[in-house]
């Protein structure tokens, strides 16, 4: 039985996909400008790979943030889970007599402990997102400064070797002044960002956790109508998240080397607005997580673009600041042109507020 | 219901900070039996008592704003130390380049950063009431990025604040036995008391917080009000951010204030206030910021490491968060249903503190089905 | 295949606190079978439908699926025995695709194969004529293909007894047609549909029969051939045709050549009211009659810019205004009294005397506070007049019974002294004395040149106090009545053919 006028309709693209899209248009269009205004320096591809090399552990929290907000919700502590698994990797590592392996696990049973708190109170207990992840971020904070105040420099042979691998990739170098080739190298952090991007990739388009937590972000209300367990889909996206916090934390310790106060502070922000431009809603139910790293090169990019033209460190924050608000000006624009939804800005269920 | 009834069961939401209160009290006379001692030296009070109330001067004006964001617009500003700091930076700059520092230099230099705290709270209002944000992102932009706006008003420097006036305004006025900054603090709580009597404030924030789509029905514009309690809390900043920085001398925009968002959610939920807003007790909230400032000293005195008090204080909010939580909140209402139905054999008693709920029973409105 | 029964309910009964919601009710479903659920407010259909799918326990009764008896005891097991329910709300996720939508939360897979989600999506969409593309975002398909794709998951589950909740609200004359389309070639293949909707005319189009319901009691199952719509409409209005007892008529509005205290013209508002005319003089009553979603409360909510207006001229007395937002209306003398009392009525958590207070206070402005003496009397006043029970003013709202929370926002508009109040259901979960008192309340007022609109769901209620009536019909206006033709029998004729 045929409807009249049943001619197939033309695919629009789907919101994900075109968010994805403008972000990598923006990534482009910024390393561009970089390219045109400190041409000496972003010309190397050693420039590229060291956006990676130094900043390993903001793309590993963007991933994992990346997760939860897909879900819509959000989790402000990954930062301060970060700086904590770092002075306790440090710490196992010189005064526990730990191996890298001992750290790594440490690091990961830390960052689940977290989650698992935060999935509970939140999916199970119905608290608002916001507040709880805040007071596990002091609570993180807390923990961090009760274990040890002063930096602490790891000097484990192993690990200290593990740090200092590079690899080489030898098509892709630079000349430097002597004439003298020197190719680009990447470190092993770098590697496991590439697995874990493409490992969350396949997670969140093929397997069926991926599917639901979509279905929950997109609209909750429907997800369970549809049979989805969604407490527990958004349990699991907020362990999920925890433990990708904790993975970020033994791979910053990789990069710095160091114990800190300081390691990892702001992260959570840097994150979000990371990830906002990388076209993940705060809405929820849309992005692709392959934004996610590109929206962590494009916040870097500008950074850096910043740093070049000599502004100060601090005011990165507030530049981190002003991208979020204007990308979420822009989103709502964006959406509200597709015809969806009049002048209003993108919600997600974290952001209403609960009323019985 | 005799008038003496009437106001216990009208201040029956201040029995969770007051007990509260009342045991870190005691847990700080067992300590030390001399607790509530007070002493006078150059003509001044001091002592735990006298001590507690210089201390959270700023985080009860703060609370108060904080109160009534809360109520209308559902949601909490992250962004108050930011904002006091911005504020703050802009008077001590007033200060700084005014020639001879005069009280009314200091008036007028008060009164500038209250502007700056209006059009700060402006900010956080727009996004709130006209595009919809929710409180806590919203002003997670200043949250940001506030700090490093302030550090560029002071110049990039931790200009110093060194005039008489400000010294007597950020410790005590000679002759005056009352530390200042307890009796600015005292000032301003009489003006809001008296705002809140001679405007409708009350009414139209709890209307809107309870059922903003009733409240538009009757004639409130919803976004105004909301725009209204930023605009409130930005000014709360600023005069807290001015006391701040009179008694510390100088300006450090990294740590003035810092934080103090924290103690004040803690504060408006102690207070017996919902964090997902509605009705509001302003009384309640300064009782939970000075049981705050209370605790904040019992740790310190039962010599918890100062760092740890910020891993305590968030354990803190979970626990309570989890036991203002819906589900455990029904929860406990299921137990309570069950203990009274096992205990009641006479049903002549009614919960006492709670009104009455009448339902008739042929009544079906309420329940009925289409 | 049609008279085969696959759903029968016999003697359900169901009760809440204080109401009996279903009183041995039957109900029967046959194999390929259109079958329309038919009732007003309170007849019971909602409770009916929660129980066939499993979200109620019936009290009482037996519930048979193809013969067998069956005990529904969540929407799980409803929907494992092969009853499905596409709600007025649609429950997709729009941020996915439509073969997504489709497949979503079924199966036990850990991984997606979307090639074959896909290509089994483009099969159903073709057999069942969607006009949608298995790869497409949900949310760039029009709410009828939406609702269709809704249908479809159903179906794929295989399901006998397809429920559809108000599908057409929505939607306009094709997307209608569209659905029609579906609904046939599901009948076709024996699935049994229970359809329920407001459209009386879509009743006639796609049903088979008709079930109607009142007061919880089942009036009856008519074949939809042997049901005009004029029998209908009684038997939901539980009027008799001839029943047409002398009813007090009450006296005429005051003379018509007085300019009108409300006047518009092309009225028009966001929430799909169509441009209409309305004009009403002083000391007058008039009513607005139709039936539930005839767009009512819609029109009436124009008047006083509750929804957003978007078009129309309107003037106060003769002076032409802009009325954009309801303190406009009120400081026109406007007042009103929403329908829904829960969300846009009473503020729950504050106190009986501060919800009384209200609305005047708002007229009054932010820096006039009433004293709290001021605001004690005049709570007081109203409480005696409309003999509010309450065991105080502080009270919160929310503690009081449904009627006399209804008497405490009537208390709010009369504390206003509008010029023209529009009530609408105020007699809404009142018991009968007090409906009375009400009336003879409004006949008062209006004998003081009040103007009032009074909307009511009981037309003998109406025919008492309104001078005249405005009849709709599937939300546009079909006619009015006044003076001799104001009878019962008239708005029914009114409201089953239009115009």
């Amino acid at each position: 039985m045929q409807l009249p006028n049943r001619s197939k309709p033309r695919t629009r693209m789907s919101n994900s996909t075109l968010l994805f899209i403008i972000a990598g248009i923006i990534f482009v269009l910024m390393y561009g400008i970089a390219l045109i205004s400190f041409p000496v320096s972003f010309r190397q591809f050693q420039t590229f790979f060291d956006f990676f090399n130094l900043n390993a552990a903001l793309f590993v929290v963007t991933l994992g943030i990346c997760i939860v907000m897909i879900g819509g919700g959000i989790d402000i502590s990954v930062g301060a889970v970060c700086g904590l698994v770092t002075m306790a990797c440090a710490m196992l590592l010189q005064y526990g007599g730990g191996n890298i392996w001992g750290a790594l696990l440490l690091a990961l049973g830390i960052g689940l402990a977290f989650g698992v708190m935060h999935g509970f109170l939140i999916a199970y207990l119905d608290i608002q997102p916001f507040i709880i992840t805040l007071g596990g971020m002091f609570l993180a904070q807390g923990l961090l400064t009760m274990l040890h105040k002063e930096p602490l420099n790891v000097t484990n042979p192993a690990f200290v070797a593990l740090r200092r691998t590079t690899i080489e990739i030898p098509w892709l170098g630079t000349v430097n002044r002597l004439g003298v080739f020197i190719p680009s190298e990447i470190r092993p952090s770098v590697i496991l960002v590439a697995a874990l991007v493409i490992l969350y990739a396949a997670l969140m388009k093929w397997s069926r956790f991926g599917r639901n937590l979509y279905a929950v972000g997109g609209n909750r209300q429907s997800a369970r109508m549809l049979g989805i367990n969604v407490k527990r889909t958004i349990f699991l996206s907020y362990v999920l998240c925890g433990v990708t916090a904790g993975l970020s934390g033994f791979v910053f310790l990789l990069t710095t080397g160091a114990g800190n106060i300081g390691n990892g502070s702001l992260y959570e922000m840097k994150a979000i607005a990371s990830n906002v431009m990388g076209g993940i809603m705060l809405s929820g139910g849309v992005g692709n997580l392959l934004g996610a790293p590109i929206g962590t090169l494009t916040l870097l990019t500008i950074n850096e673009l910043i740093r070049a033209a000599g502004v100060q460190s601090n005011l990165q924050a507030i530049i981190s600041g002003l991208l979020l608000y204007i990308f979420i000006v822009l989103q709502s624009i964006v959406m509200a042109l597709r015809g969806r939804s009049k002048m209003k800005l993108a919600l997600p269920a974290w952001l209403k507020p609960n009323r019985q | 219901m005799t008038s003496l009834k009437k106001k216990l069961d009208r201040s029956s939401h201040l029995v969770f900070p007051l007990s509260v209160l009342v045991v870190l009290l005691i847990i700080n006379l067992i300590k030390g039996a001399d607790y509530f001692k007070v002493t006078m030296i150059n003509g001044v009070l001091y002592g735990n008592i006298p001590n507690i109330l210089f201390g959270a001067s700023e985080l009860v004006i703060l609370s108060v704003g904080m109160t009534l964001v809360t109520a209308a617009a559902r949601g909490q500003d992250i962004s108050i130390g930011e904002s006091g700091a911005i504020s703050s930076a802009i008077f001590v700059q007033y200060v700084l380049s005014s020639g001879n520092v005069t009280i009314w230099t200091i008036l007028v230099g008060f009164l500038i950063s209250c502007a700056a705290g209006l059009v700060i709270g402006a900010f956080n209002g727009t996004l709130v009431s006209f595009f919809n944000v929710q409180p806590m992102v919203a002003t997670l932009i200043l949250f940001l990025g506030g700090r490093s706006i302030a550090f560029i008003i002071d110049g990039k420097v931790s200009p110093i604040l060194a005039n008489p006036i400000s010294n007597q305004i950020g410790t005590f006025i000679p002759g005056v036995p009352i530390q200042t900054p307890i009796i600015l603090t005292a000032v301003f709580l009489v003006i809001v008391a008296i705002v809140l009597k001679t405007t409708n404030l009350r009414l139209y924030v709890e209307a809107v917080g309870v059922n903003p789509s009733a409240a538009r029905l009757n004639g409130i514009n919803p976004k105004k009000i909301i725009f209204m309690t930023f605009l409130i809390m930005g000014v709360c900043s600023a005069v807290a951010g001015f006391i701040a920085v009179n008694k510390a001398g100088r300006h450090d925009s990294v740590n003035l204030l810092k934080f103090i968002m924290m103690d004040a959610i803690l504060a408006v939920a102690l207070g017996g206030n919902s964090l997902a807003g509605g009705r509001f007790s302003i009384t309640g909230s300064i009782i939970g910021a000075y049981t705050i400032e209370v605790l904040n000293r019992t740790l310190l005195r039962l010599e918890i490491d100062p760092e740890a008090i910020k891993a305590f204080k968030a354990a803190f909010i979970i626990v309570l968060m989890i036991i203002a939580s819906p589900v455990v909140r029904e929860y406990a209402g299921k137990l309570l249903e069950k203990a009274k139905a096992v205990i009641s054999g006479s049903s002549a008693g009614t919960t006492g503190g709670l009104s009455q709920a009448v339902v008739s029973a042929t009544d079906s409105s309420g329940k009925k089905e289409e | 295949m049609q008279s085969e029964i696959i759903l029968k309910m016999e003697g359900i009964c169901k009760s809440f606190p204080g109401v009996r919601a279903l009183d041995n009710v039957d109900f029967v479903l046959r194999k390929g079978e259109i079958h329309a659920l038919m009732g007003e407010n309170g007849a019971g259909k909602s409770t009916l439908i929660k129980i066939i799918t499993g979200v109620y326990q019936k009290d009482a009764g037996q519930i048979y699926l193809e013969g067998k008896l069956v005990n529904l005891r969540s929407p799980q097991d409803a929907q494992n025995m092969g009853i499905g329910t596409v709600f007025q709300e649609i429950a997709l996720c729009p941020n996915l695709t439509v073969a997504e939508n489709m497949y979503i939360g079924r199966g036990r897979n850990a991984f997606v194969n979307w090639k074959q989600m896909n290509e089994k999506a483009a099969e159903l969409l073709d057999s069942l004529g969607i006009p949608a593309s298995p790869t497409q975002e949900l949310a760039s398909c029009s709410i009828a293909v939406q609702q269709m794709i809704a249908i479809a998951r159903a179906v794929d589950m295989d399901c006998r007894i397809l429920i559809l909740d108000e599908p057409t609200s929505s939607l306009d004359e094709d997307e209608v047609q569209k659905l029609f389309s579906l609904m046939r070639e599901l009948k076709a293949r024996g699935v049994g549909i229970i359809f329920i909707t407001h459209f009386i005319d879509q009743v006639y189009e796609i049903s088979d029969t008709i079930t109607v319901l009142r007061n919880g009691r089942l009036i009856g199952e008519y074949p939809a051939a042997e049901l005009s719509q004029i029998e209908l409409v009684s038997k939901m209005m539980g009027k008799a045709l001839s029943d047409v007892a002398a009813m007090k008529k009450h006296e005429p509005a005051k003379s018509d050549d007085s300019v009108p205290v409300f006047e518009a013209q092309g009225l028009s508002s966001a929430a799909g009211v169509r441009p209409f005319d309305f004009t009403i003089h002083k000391g007058e009553v008039n009513g607005f009659a139709g039936l539930l979603g005839s767009g009512r409360s819609e029109s009436v909510r124009a008047i006083f810019a509750a929804d957003k207006v978007t078009g129309g001229e309107v003037r106060v007395n003769g002076r032409k205004v802009k009325i954009k937002s309801p303190l406009h209306a009120m400081k026109q003398g406007i007042g009103y009294l929403p329908e829904d009392r829960k969300n846009d009525g009473i503020v729950d958590e504050l106190s009986v005397r501060d919800n009384i207070i209200l609305a005047l206070q708002v007229m009054k402005g932010f820096f006039r506070p009433l004293s709290r003496k001021q605001a004690e009397e005049f709570a007081n006043e109203f409480v005696k007049l409309l003999e509010v029970k309450t065991p105080s003013l502080d009270t919160p709202i929310k503690s009081l019974s449904g009627g006399n929370q209804q008497k405490v926002i009537l208390a709010r508009w009369l504390l206003t002294h509008p010029e023209y109040l529009i009530l609408d259901e105020p007699t809404r979960g009142i018991d009968v004395g007090t409906k009375v008192e009400i009336q003879k309340l409004v006949l008062k007022l209006a004998s003081e040149g009040m103007s009032l609109t009074f909307i009511s769901s009981e037309i003998d209620e109406m025919l008492r106090v309104c001078s005249r009536l405005i009849v709709m019909k599937d939300r546009e206006i079909v006619g009015e009545l006044n003076g001799e033709d104001l009878t019962e029998q008239n708005v029914m004729h009114m409201i089953a053919q239009g115009r």
